[in-house]
């Protein structure tokens, strides 16, 4: 018999960090399926790369701090981080840049605020966002999804397995290529730049073969990979409905809104849904327990304001895709939000 | 389910927030009818069973005693006499390790057992209770030493006396029993259906009530069936409704249950009362029926000897004071070595560390569990705001806050986040990724608060005691002066010169008188008259100084230091209305 002085409940546990953290990386998996099909090879590298570095530095720096270094390791948040950072980055990024952004998020972001469960920010979207801000041409080389039309209309090449590699670990190119030949404008910045120019919605949609069904062609598989991910955890009580959904519907109702006013300057509502790293956001980032709020109500407002957020930033701001950005001004929003909505307590009349 | 249609007992019910769905582990127990445990050689009594003060023992060492013979009386409203739970001779009256969280020792009434078991002369059975006054059936609940049987041991006769203004609607019977493994209530409805019924009937008289609702969990439909078919057959009247609720933990918490059965929420650190309901346990109705209808008091109670690490898991009748060891022991003792013994369910019983321990009004279960039932759930990690805890909080709380701030011992900001609404069912802990002892915080976070809210009152008092000191020392000093002024006054008013002739005929007489007497010091000593004239002053400044000088201050730190803040010092200018005014200086110094 143990020593009797063991605070109750004596039942066993039904969850676990290192399971919550496996599930989120096994819902990932259409997403990234879908991801690698379309942009190659270079994705999986980011993601092993990503990985590696997010686990040693992880372990310098709780080593560093005199803590034990296994259980930090064991559960795997360090791992989600790498691979959230990985999915969003361009898979052209040569490998130190990888390594910046993830010693960044892990090092600076996550563990000098403490370490699991104590940083204010998402440390792979702030990682992401150092990047894009201080390497923004690196950052928005995206490649041209894998649809045969689209490269044949653009004249564009895709890279091989090895080509991947070279390009990540040396910077070198193929032979015969440049840059313009292999990289493509995201349907984001595509729809920025012709709108830019005074085209309207339907010219910019008859001008390339890009354009798919919701978003653009491939980009929409991405999505709904994530989608259906993202419901996998909604099923598995890794996450709720709230955050998702608020997200989701606070940018459809926004981009409905302006779209209804003006159709011909304004995609339809579900371009932004299936675009940039909307569905990845809503259901993979802005999620991020220890950085958005924990009151049910306050996870609705937080997910309606990023979704707003991301709309106002994509059709006003400086950045063509603004998911990071919303989430990570949100995150800081996030504490204020939990204190102005905490939930009525059984047998008090009103909420406080 | 049955379609509603077909189930003429469907109700409407509400839900509570949160809850969590368990695996119930009541197969184990409940698969057999409850038997008598033996008669121990020796029963270990607890004067304190209960909610309130101890009881005081009115039985010696060496006195022979029978069963239902009251061993101890209550002491003051809040508190329960305990009886002989079988006949035999006191052998002591000591402290014994009781069942407790903490392993306490606490008095008990130690008999040993003649093996007879013969009852004491009882009262009288009253089967008209109906023509009686509630106040003596109150009387003879408290009298049998009827406590709340659910676990909280909060007495009967308390909780079934609102008061006239309180008028009560609904009186409710907890037979969630919604703790995995526990299945005492489950077979006490079984095999004594008819008694809780009688028991409900004399409670509802005493309330002066015509609803009563049974809630009992739908995984015991053995017991709804006997439920409602007893109430049937016992209350024509049709004032009892069995209710089949959802099972689903901790609805069986008293202000859940209310909640699910009424729809009404007893009000934040409130009682059911304030809402017109009055809860008890199926244990307790039937209790009160053996109390009222047949005069026995509490004595024996059913407890599930249970868990995968004893032999035998069963329910067993059981003498007040029986050791756990031998209920064990009848249970075939233990498989192995236990992880764990728990007094009470798996969710909010306690842990202890031997079972010789005896059995108490309150002890409804005893636990065994394997490693594997109850696995070690090792190093708390980092909490990473999930949110689960809230998800199944069913007070509604944010247990991630309150663990938190607990953590941080921000004892203000924890009561902001309504720490004393937290009926620690450990449903957070037990759903926490992260495996951080949620509730154990809280308990800490909660005794802090009492200790410092116990400290605060009695820095209050002593804050309190301060003022009055130094008020009455003022007003004495104001006094003395203003007796010294009163027989200045006459000198005074007696006009310059007139004085002043008597001060040179005074002080020609004591020259005279000096001359005369021999001695110089005894002279000085005659003179009280002139004395008092020019020695007024001096007096009083020797008086106060007396009274303020360290000499006569009590060699306690605090007590000067305290005087010098600005919240004392304004207590200290708006003194008590009536201070004490007989002791002298030194003898309230000492009380301060």
């Amino acid at each position: 018999m143990q020593s009797g002085f063991i605070s109750s409940p004596h039942s066993a546990r039904i969850n676990r960090v290192d399971w919550v953290m496996l599930q989120v990386c096994l819902a990932l998996v259409p997403g990234t399926a879908a991801l690698v099909w379309f942009f190659g090879w270079g994705v999986l590298i980011n993601m092993a790369l990503a990985t590696v570095f997010a686990v040693a530095a992880e372990a310098a720096v709780v080593k560093l701090r005199g803590r034990p270094v296994l259980p930090a390791i064991r559960d795997y948040s360090a791992v989600v981080t790498a691979l959230l950072f990985a999915l969003t980055v361009p898979p052209t990024i040569p490998w130190w840049l990888t390594l910046l952004g993830i010693v960044f998020a892990i090092v600076i972001v996550k563990q000098l605020y403490g370490g699991l469960g104590y940083n204010p920010f998402n440390p792979a979207m702030a990682g992401y966002v150092f990047l894009l801000i201080s390497y923004p041409v690196a950052m928005t080389s995206w490649l041209p999804p894998h649809v045969p039309e689209l490269l044949q209309a653009h004249d564009l090449s895709t890279l091989s397995f090895l080509d991947s590699v070279r390009l990540i670990f040396t910077g070198a190119l193929p032979p015969e290529h440049t840059w313009d030949a292999i990289t493509a404008a995201t349907p984001l910045d595509e729809m920025r730049t012709r709108l830019d120019q005074g085209m309207t919605i339907d010219q910019i949609r008859a001008a390339s073969p890009l354009w798919g069904v919701f978003g653009g062609r491939g980009w929409e598989w991405v999505a709904s990979g994530f989608l259906l991910g993202g419901l996998y955890m909604i099923w598995k009580r890794v996450i709720t409905w709230h955050i998702p959904a608020a997200f989701l519907g606070g940018l459809l109702l926004t981009a409905g809104a302006f779209w209804v006013l003006e159709p011909s300057t304004h995609p339809f509502p579900a371009f932004h849904l299936f675009s940039g790293a909307a569905i990845l956001g809503a259901f993979f980032i802005a999620t991020d327990p220890v950085t958005a709020c924990t009151t049910r109500r306050g996870q609705l407002v937080y997910g309606l304001l990023i979704g707003a957020l991301v709309f106002v930033i994509r059709t006003w701001g400086g950045y063509p895709d603004a998911v990071a950005f919303s989430v990570l001004l949100m995150n800081i929003a996030a504490p204020t939000i939990d204190h102005y909505t905490q939930p009525r307590v059984f047998g008090q009349r009103k909420r406080v | 389910m049955l379609f509603p249609v077909l189930n003429p007992h469907r109700q409407r019910l509400w839900h509570f927030h949160g809850g969590v769905h368990l695996p119930d582990e009541k197969t184990l127990s409940n698969g057999a009818p409850s038997v008598a445990a033996p008669l121990p050689k020796r029963l270990t009594v607890p004067l304190q069973q209960h909610i309130g003060a101890p009881a005081d023992p009115c039985v010696a060492v060496g006195d022979h005693v029978r069963k239902g013979q009251m061993l101890a009386k209550p002491q003051g409203y809040v508190s329960a006499p305990v009886h002989a739970p079988s006949s035999g001779t006191v052998v002591a009256i000591e402290h014994r390790r009781v069942p407790h969280p903490s392993g306490l020792s606490a008095p008990c009434v130690v008999i040993e057992t003649d093996g007879e078991d013969a009852w004491a002369e009882l009262p009288a059975p009253l089967p008209d209770f109906e023509q009686r006054d509630p106040s003596e059936l109150r009387e003879r609940i408290r009298q049998s030493g009827i406590v709340g049987m659910g676990g909280a041991s909060f007495p009967s006769s308390v909780k079934l006396n609102p008061g006239p203004d309180q008028p009560i609607a609904t009186l409710v019977i907890n037979g969630a029993e919604c703790e995995p493994y526990i299945t005492c209530d489950d077979l006490l409805m079984r095999e004594r259906a008819a008694d809780i019924v009688d028991g409900i009937r004399v409670m509802l008289h005493i309330l002066g009530t015509k609803r009563c609702l049974v809630g009992i969990e739908d995984n015991k439909p053995e017991a709804i069936v006997a439920m409602r078919q007893a109430a049937r057959q016992g209350d024509p009247a049709g004032r009892i409704s069995v209710v089949e609720i959802p099972t689903l933990y901790p609805s069986g918490g008293e202000k859940q249950l209310i909640k699910i059965l009424t729809g009404k929420e007893v009000p934040s650190h409130g009682i059911p009362a304030q809402i017109g309901i009055v809860c008890q346990n199926v244990g307790t109705a039937c209790a009160v029926a053996d109390a009222v209808l047949r005069g026995r008091p509490l004595v024996e109670r059913l407890v599930t000897v249970t868990g995968r690490a004893v032999a035998e898991p069963r329910n067993y009748r059981v003498r007040i004071g029986t050791s756990a060891a031998e209920l064990i022991a009848a249970s075939g003792g233990f498989v192995g070595e236990p992880e764990k013994l728990v007094v009470g369910g798996p969710m909010m019983g306690f842990s202890v560390d031997t079972d010789a321990l005896p059995i108490t009004k309150a002890a409804n279960c005893l636990l065994a569990l394997t490693a594997a039932e109850s696995p070690d759930p090792g190093e708390p990690q980092a909490c990473i705001r999930c949110g689960r805890c809230a998800e199944v909080c069913p007070a509604n709380l944010l247990p991630q806050q309150l663990y938190w701030h607990a953590r941080s011992k921000d004892l203000d900001k924890v009561q902001d986040y309504n720490l004393f609404d937290c009926i620690e069912c450990g449903c957070c802990a037990h759903v926490c990724p992260s495996h951080i002892p949620l509730v154990q915080y809280y308990r800490y976070a909660k005794t802090e608060s009492w200790a410092r809210e116990r400290e605060k009152r009695a820095a209050e008092h002593a804050r309190e005691r301060h003022a009055a000191r130094e008020a009455r020392l003022e007003r004495l000093e104001r006094e003395r002066k203003a007796k010294l002024r009163k027989k200045k006054e006459p000198v005074a008013a007696a006009g310059g010169a007139d004085a002043k002739q008597a001060a040179i005929k005074a002080a020609r007489e004591r020259a005279a008188q000096k001359r005369t007497a021999p001695d110089g010091a005894s002279a000085h000593s005659a003179t009280p008259a002139a004395a008092k004239g020019n020695g007024a002053d001096k007096t009083a400044t020797a008086g106060a100084s007396a009274v303020g000088s360290p000499s006569a201050e009590p060699r306690r730190p605090g007590g000067h230091a305290a005087s010098s803040s600005p919240a004392e010092q304004a207590a200290a200018s708006n003194p008590p209305p009536t201070p004490p005014q007989q002791e002298g200086p030194r003898a309230s110094a000492g009380n301060a």
